[in-house]
């Protein structure tokens, strides 16, 4: 029994009890099942991208990329960038990935030669670095001379806070090869574009480069002694977890509808920490079956409790505030279980 | 039976988890007398002062055999804070002090002086006010005591290291019970005059009839200072000496004695006359095993023995070259210049290094015994790799093959070759750092303590397989290890290192005693002059 529980860990074992309590209360509340895992099927595949973005940074020895906002914000120019340009269709969401992949290549650069001057503090770092991000950006959405209607007040200067993509790219993935199974909508191109970047991923992690990222992310001096560059190592593993970033808006934006700016990408990156850690990842060993069954238990839980508790405080704001409540609480937990598993030799 | 001990330990015998590391050893301290406690690293030393202090590492690991009397009672010490109440004071080798204190703070850390105020007179003791006047007149009496003259208000931070070891001990004599005084190693980081006024204070200690247990490598400092000496040597006590009778070669013959199942290497085959590594002036900085100038030849095809005490640079030798510490000085390997401050190159030019720091440098614990063994080969060779023209996927198949290969050959016991290796005993680890390095196919190999940490089969079979290696594909190993036995049994020459320097090349078959004087550091032609 007890090499079970260790199996599973006590985090993805809390998590899971508490995902199915929730399923039973939204049954016995008489909620609409079909409706309920339409919505959960439909977040994981939303937010699956972003975190899948944490595997090369664990992976590198840097820690859950708390920097997330950064390469959220490059997705976020190249899907503003693809709209501009007027494109339409798959050809926009193509277009929006590959006006992405190159700033956030340099902006990924970047940032990981920041962290190599502060290592040992990368996680606090990367947290504000992505905050002042952030604000840097909401001056930029305004100043730069962006003139597409869809995208920019009607009136005044600078793009809105949130636009539609329905003119332009929105759904592209969430309706190719959809279907329906019981009321259950599956949004079939989403999943698949998840599944093939967490296939790619594996892939990076099987390749020389990554092996060796892996292990100069386990034991720094071990890589050393082998003649690793571990800092190259890093900067490459953040380069690459940023470009996951970007798409990973650019889907998340695309199944969402709409793209939100300024203050929106400040809090994302600690729902993806939080997935990938409940998932099984700690700080320094993260694989690909934790993102998946991660972002499946956080996103279920929260798909499913909003609704549940909806249903208990009609009131108002109530369920609003316990939404906010269990995210953040799920997020603390994660968060304190960081470290949780560490093999001690 | 007399009394006129003031520290008697009997039949005193411990083992960790089956490794009998002291056997029925006897230690006797006059009261007043300076007694040196001598032996290499691992005989038992440091063992036996945790047993007087009572660490809790004897008690979580089964506490000990013997009896302890101190002052002719029997005492059981439970804590380093009992054995602080019996009068038993440590002079630590590292300096417990709080640099922003001054030294009076430091001498009366935790047993301040105390006055009272209006503030403490209502709300109690823990409110009193620190006497100053008082604790500085007692902090300058314990220097005067020492004869040094620093200000009791200075600040520790940036006083130089003698200074800190003074401190450390005008606390311990500042302390009103004290009776005995433990010094371990407390020469080792000191310059020489340094050490000598030490010598000077312990003295004067002693002489106020508080007695010194000292421990020490430094044999001619034996010589001058001690009453007694006790030698210990693999956890039995070899013979207890007046100092007077004794001198230092002998001394050195009896601390490194004679291993009886180790056979030391007869002058083997033939080795070729080739330098094959030409070390000139080598500097490494590496903390605590600094090397300060070594010029070394080693040949071609042969195995190369270092050996020396703890701390005296032996294991800095192989980091440098191999780049793991900062490093100047000019190493040719076959005759051509080596970047030592390039891993990388020196991996590719065909050196494999087996680190002495299994755990933190030799392994990733958390990984496979597969991704152990290959990993160097992988990043420096490219081996193991099939090349998808875009990048290089880990050949999953050639992986498993070479290593389940490797696993029986080795004789590694594991369940498979996915197992972590942290899952492994030290024996079964240390053969999966040797297979990541015979994976390199090097030409020369550096291993550092080898056989540290496991158990004797498995180090006949770890020095067996060095043997193997060296005389089959005629690899040349430079081996570093603390176990002098060890290295006379497999190696050629053996160099011996102290203080950072060459100390001299001996042959395994040297008698112990040139091994011992060299290894505290007495060069031999000056005992060969003595004794022509």
């Amino acid at each position: 029994m007890k090499t079970v529980i260790n199996k599973i860990g006590i985090p993805r074992l809390i998590i899971s009890i508490l995902f199915i309590i929730v399923l039973v209360a939204a049954k016995f509340q008489g909620l609409p099942m079909s409706m309920l895992l339409t919505d959960i099927i439909k977040r994981f595949g939303m937010y699956g991208i972003l975190v899948l973005a944490m595997v090369p940074s664990i992976q590198s020895g840097v820690g859950p990329n708390f920097a997330l906002p950064i390469g959220i914000l490059c997705g976020l120019m190249g899907a503003v960038l693809s709209v501009e340009f007027g494109f339409v269709g798959v050809v926009a969401l193509i277009a929006a990935i590959l006006f992405a992949i190159p700033i956030a290549l340099l902006i990924g650069y970047l940032y990981g030669k920041l962290l190599n001057v502060v290592k040992g503090s990368e996680m606090t770092i990367a947290t504000y670095t992505g905050f002042s991000m952030v604000q840097l950006m909401c001056i930029a959405w305004i100043a730069l001379p962006f003139s597409n209607k869809k995208m920019v007040w009607p009136i005044g200067k600078g793009l809105r806070n949130t636009f539609t993509l329905d003119t332009t790219f929105g759904h592209i993935l969430n309706n190719f090869w959809d279907f329906h199974i019981g009321g259950v909508h599956i949004p079939t191109g989403l999943i698949l574009f998840f599944l093939l970047m967490c296939f790619l991923v594996f892939l990076f992690t099987k390749s020389k480069t990554g092996i060796v990222i892996l292990a100069a992310g386990m034991n720094p001096n071990f890589a050393e002694a082998s003649g690793v560059n571990i800092n190259r190592g890093r900067i490459i593993a953040n380069m690459l977890s940023t470009v996951l970033g970007a798409i990973g808006i650019i889907i998340y934006s695309s199944s969402y509808g709409f793209v939100q700016l300024y203050g929106a990408p400040l809090m994302m990156a600690f729902p993806a920490v939080a997935a990938i850690l409940i998932g099984g990842a700690t700080a320094k060993r993260a694989k690909i079956s934790h993102v998946i069954i991660g972002v499946l238990l956080f996103q279920g839980l929260l798909a499913s409790s909003m609704p549940v508790a909806n249903e208990m405080f009609p009131e108002g704001n109530v369920s609003e505030m316990i939404r906010m409540v269990v995210q953040n609480g799920i997020i603390l937990y994660a968060l304190t279980k960081v470290k949780g598993g560490k093999y001690v030799g | 039976m007399e009394c006129d001990y003031l520290l008697e330990m009997k039949n005193i015998s411990k083992n960790y988890s089956g490794n009998q590391v002291l056997k029925d050893v006897e230690l006797k301290v006059k009261p007043g007398e300076i007694h040196c406690l001598v032996g290499e690293n691992g005989a038992g030393k440091s063992t036996l002062m945790n047993i007087l202090f009572g660490m809790g590492v004897i008690h979580n690991t089964g506490g000990f055999e013997g009896e302890v009397y101190f002052e002719g009672e029997k005492v059981d010490v439970k804590s380093p804070k009992e054995a602080m109440q019996l009068g038993i004071g440590m002079v630590h080798q590292e300096f417990m002090l709080i640099p922003e204190f001054t030294i009076t703070e430091n001498i009366k850390l935790n047993r301040e002086i105390l006055k009272d105020n209006l503030v403490s007179r209502a709300l109690g003791e823990k409110l009193k006010t620190v006497d100053f006047k008082r604790m500085n007149k007692d902090a300058r009496k314990a220097l005067d005591t020492l004869e040094i003259n620093i200000d009791e208000w200075i600040k520790v931070a940036g006083l130089p290291v003698g200074h800190m070891q003074f401190i450390e001990i005008a606390r311990e004599i500042d302390k009103q019970n004290v009776k005995l005084l433990v010094f371990d190693e407390p020469t080792a980081v000191l310059a020489e005059s340094e050490a000598k006024n030490l010598l000077t204070a312990m003295k004067k200690i002693a002489n106020s009839g508080i007695a010194i247990l000292f421990i020490t490598h430094r044999l001619d400092e034996v010589i001058s200072i001690a009453d007694n000496v006790t030698i210990l040597r693999d956890g039995v006590r070899v013979c207890n000496k007046r100092a007077e009778e004794t001198d230092v070669g002998e001394l050195a013959e009896l601390m490194v004695g004679r291993k009886i199942d180790i056979q030391n290497k007869q002058a083997s085959k033939n080795i070729s006359q080739e330098i094959i590594l030409d070390i000139k002036n080598l500097y490494v900085d590496m903390p605590g095993e600094r090397v300060k100038g070594i010029d070394l030849q080693i040949r071609k095809g042969e195995i190369f023995g270092i050996g020396g005490l703890a701390g005296q640079g032996k294991i800095g030798l192989a980091n440098g070259i191999m780049g793991l510490y900062p490093s100047k000085g000019e190493v040719l390997y076959n005759g051509e210049e080596l970047n030592i401050n390039d891993t990388k190159n020196t991996l590719k030019k065909g050196f494999a290094f087996v680190s002495e720091n299994r755990k933190n440098v030799g392994l990733i614990l958390d990984e496979s015994i597969e991704l152990n063994m290959i990993f160097t080969a992988l990043n420096i060779k490219e081996q193991f790799l099939i090349n998808l023209g875009l990048f290089k996927l880990k050949n999953f198949t050639k992986i498993k093959k070479y290593s389940t290969k490797r696993i029986k050959e080795l004789d590694i016991r594991c369940t498979s070759s996915r197992q972590h290796v942290g899952r492994l005993s030290g024996g079964n680890q240390q053969k999966v750092c040797i297979a990541r390095a015979l994976t390199q196919e090097p030409d020369v190999l550096f291993v550092s303590e080898p056989t540290r940490g496991i158990d004797i089969g498995a180090k006949k079979l770890v020095l067996d397989l060095l043997l193997k290696l060296n005389e089959e594909l005629g690899m040349t190993i430079i081996m570093t290890s603390s176990e002098l036995a060890e290295v006379r049994s497999i190696a050629d020459r053996i160099a011996i290192i102290s203080e950072g320097k060459l100390a001299g090349i001996l042959k395994p078959s040297d008698t112990n005693k040139k091994f011992g004087l060299l290894m505290s550091g007495i060069p031999l032609n000056k005992i060969m002059e003595e004794e022509a």
